[in-house]
């Protein structure tokens, strides 16, 4: 619309209800909003930014400081990146950030085939206990983590599980706490996805001379991919940042990440901190980004066919 | 009740013989003791209103399903509990059910896939059965970029290149518009008659079993009514239910007065004593319905038949030892561009009547008015005589 029109109107608005609706009202004399335009309302995006910014300046705040060249790290004294370089060569840093990546690799991997496995059986069949496997599932949901930290804990101190095994394996109890909280998870995005599927397709495969074998791999498996892909990611990301359950399961000799930034918190908070924190935070959005990219519609589709064209070749 | 073919008698043999077929569902009998064989080559139709148990019969056939009761035969090998993935017999859903992830060729290839074929058969035989449905072109789309109707045929060439010895159909086209589906009835016929492969087709359509079928079998809660040809269905129904499930008919309520020989006098009220030529034993004063379908029935004008010969109508029905013919007043009219479809009231009884009529010229469409005083003709031969 033109903008001498425009401005005659809003200098009649102006008049009217003052200079500081001017803007305003000229905005809105250029289109009307439409009943469901709420991005064009004012007090929405107010209200979407105060949201945003509670959010989120922390951990702005946290990333920039940790280039603050203080010890302290009250105010801000210069820009540094020495601090990375510190954490890098600290040793006990370095080994917990190499325990967190393992026992979320592992866990994620149990979880995800836990997860399915149990959404599948919940679905597909029926048998006596079901309703209580459904609820006993869900348990670890809902369960204090706190709770479920100190049943951890009793629970290995009471079946004597082994201390100072030798590296990874020394990891176990971890992994198997953080599978027990986070497959529960998967189960729930896969069954979301499973609700979805249409039966006919496996009666389909089935008239087609599928056997049931052949259905889970060649036409559940591939409906449930985004399901497991975002199952997994969120079994990862719950490994990697858990610090209550992993507190009350590692030993001496098996600090995690979260657990190793507590214990340097406690003596002082140093840019250190702030950038291993950072790290940490980096990797969750890099993964998430990553699970995000594979999920693309066309990469999906191309995935698909590729898949398919190599098992016709081999058969 | 129409006689059930038996094997080996006059013509093709049963591909698949159902007997005594049975299954229950919590509350309600989906099939009820069926009886049925289906020849080899012939495109058969399981037509009834939904719910009455023919899609639940059809799974069966294709092992979808478990029979409570009862065997089916499927070339002579007993196949009532061999799991769908070892029957000769490929079914063609009614959602379609293709698989999303797979393109086209993927899809139709699946079956064969599976099936351990060499890699090249494979191909050869996609392309084959992918240029038999026309959709050469299609081959590396996924379902979701396609129409209805190729969907449609993606379904069926994925069940046709299994080379089944019975291809199913569960209301394969019920979910495409008016025109694509007429268009995919011719198809489908002329598929069949190419392919030599017995059809068997679930559909609520009658229009649908009447075109495409050689056979059809009519079904209502679990029973089978009536298994002919399209012709004798129409023509010659054994109760009411299917009289009036296939096509529009009039149904007058009468009583048998007499039966003399090859004749049976019916009494109508409000029409008088209707002498039919028919052998059935029935008894005095037992109630039977007669019935005529509309376009069966002759309309013309009352007042271009004089009026002493017009009054007379006005007063009571003239039944002549072939004709009936009464005079009405039309209370409804429906064109439908080919057709007229009107509803009449006898005057002298005020019995329901419809009739249909053929829009032959463009003034057959101005003769009548809602309102108009109309004589109503048929013959007796085409009157049906029901007793169920």
């Amino acid at each position: 619309m033109g903008m001498t029109g425009g401005m005659t109107k809003d200098m009649a608005g102006a008049k009217r209800t003052g200079g500081g609706r001017l803007r305003f009202r000229r905005w809105r004399w250029r289109r009307p909003v439409a009943p469901l335009d709420y991005g064009r309302r004012l007090w929405l995006r107010l209200w979407v930014g105060t949201v945003l910014v509670v959010l989120h300046a922390p951990i702005v705040v946290l990333m920039v400081f940790s280039f603050n060249n203080s010890k302290r790290n009250v105010v801000w004294r210069g820009f540094t990146t020495k601090y990375y370089v510190k954490a890098w060569h600290n040793e006990s840093l370095f080994e917990a950030f190499t325990n967190s990546l393992v026992i979320a690799a592992v866990s994620t991997v149990l979880s995800v085939i836990i997860g399915a496995l149990v959404a599948i059986a919940l679905w597909r069949f029926r048998f006596p206990g079901k309703a209580a496997l459904d609820g006993a599932m869900a348990l670890p949901l809902v369960i204090p983590e706190i709770c479920m930290g100190v049943a951890m804990m009793v629970f290995f101190a009471r079946i004597g599980w082994p201390v100072g095994l030798p590296w990874p394996l020394s990891l176990g109890s971890i992994i198997i706490a953080h599978v027990a909280f986070s497959f529960p998870f998967v189960a729930v995005v896969v069954r979301g996805r499973l609700a979805g599927f249409h039966r006919e397709m496996e009666e389909a495969a089935r008239d087609l001379g599928a056997s049931e074998w052949r259905i889970l791999v060649d036409i559940l498996l591939p409906w449930l991919r985004p399901a497991l892909v975002a199952g997994a990611l969120l079994a990862f990301t719950l490994s990697l940042d858990d610090f209550v359950v992993t507190f009350f399961t590692a030993g001496p000799e098996t600090v995690t990440l979260p657990v190793k930034i507590y214990s340097m918190v406690r003596f002082s908070v140093t840019p250190e901190v702030n950038a291993a924190s950072t790290v940490l935070v980096l990797i969750t959005v890099l993964v998430t980004a990553l699970a995000l990219w594979m999920q693309r519609p066309e990469r999906l589709a191309g995935k698909a066919a590729g898949t398919v064209a190599d098992e016709g070749g081999r058969a | 009740m129409t006689t059930m073919p038996v094997q080996g008698q006059n013509g093709p043999p049963t591909v698949v013989r159902v007997e005594r077929l049975r299954k229950v569902f919590p509350g309600v009998v989906a099939v009820d003791d069926v009886d049925l064989d289906i020849r080899e080559g012939e495109f058969f139709a399981l037509l009834g209103p939904s719910g009455c148990g023919k899609t639940t019969l059809l799974r069966m056939i294709a092992g979808l399903e478990i029979p409570d009761g009862g065997r089916i035969l499927i070339d002579g090998a007993d196949m009532t509990f061999v799991p769908p993935n070892r029957r000769p017999v490929n079914m063609v859903f009614q959602s379609y059910a293709l698989f999303p992830h797979m393109t086209v060729a993927e899809n139709v290839a699946y079956g064969l896939k599976v099936e351990g074929l060499p890699r090249e058969e494979i191909a050869r035989r996609v392309d084959e059965v992918l240029r038999l449905v026309r959709l050469e072109g299609l081959a590396a789309r996924r379902p979701e970029a396609l129409s209805g109707g190729q969907r449609q045929r993606v379904a069926l060439a994925r069940a046709l290149v299994k080379r089944p010895r019975v291809l199913l159909l569960d209301e394969p086209l019920s979910a495409l518009d008016a025109k694509l589906r007429e268009e995919m009835q011719l198809e489908l016929s002329a598929l069949q008659a190419r392919l030599k492969i017995t059809f068997v087709i679930v559909t609520h359509d009658q229009d649908e079993a009447l075109s495409m079928a050689d056979r059809i079998a009519v079904m209502r809660a679990g029973c089978i009514e009536q298994v002919d040809e399209p012709e004798g269905l129409y023509e010659r129904p054994v109760n009411r239910f299917v009289a009036s499930f296939i096509g529009r008919i009039n149904m007058l309520e009468g009583a048998v007065r007499d039966t003399t020989g090859d004749r049976i006098v019916v009494d109508v009220a409000g029409m008088g004593r209707l002498p039919l030529a028919a052998d059935m034993p029935l008894t005095r004063g037992q109630a039977v319905t007669l019935a005529i379908r509309p376009e069966k029935i002759a309309m013309r004008r009352l007042a271009d038949l004089g009026a002493p010969a017009a009054n007379g109508l006005r007063q009571r029905a003239q039944v002549d030892a072939d004709r009936v013919v009464v005079a009405a007043r039309v209370s409804e009219w429906a064109y439908y561009g080919d057709i007229s479809y009107m509803v009449t009231h006898t005057l002298a009884a005020g019995l329901r009547l419809a009739v249909v009529f053929a829009n032959a010229t463009r003034e057959t469409v101005e003769a009548f008015d809602i309102g108009d005083e109309v004589v109503l003709s048929w013959r007796l031969a085409d009157m049906l005589l029901l007793t169920s």
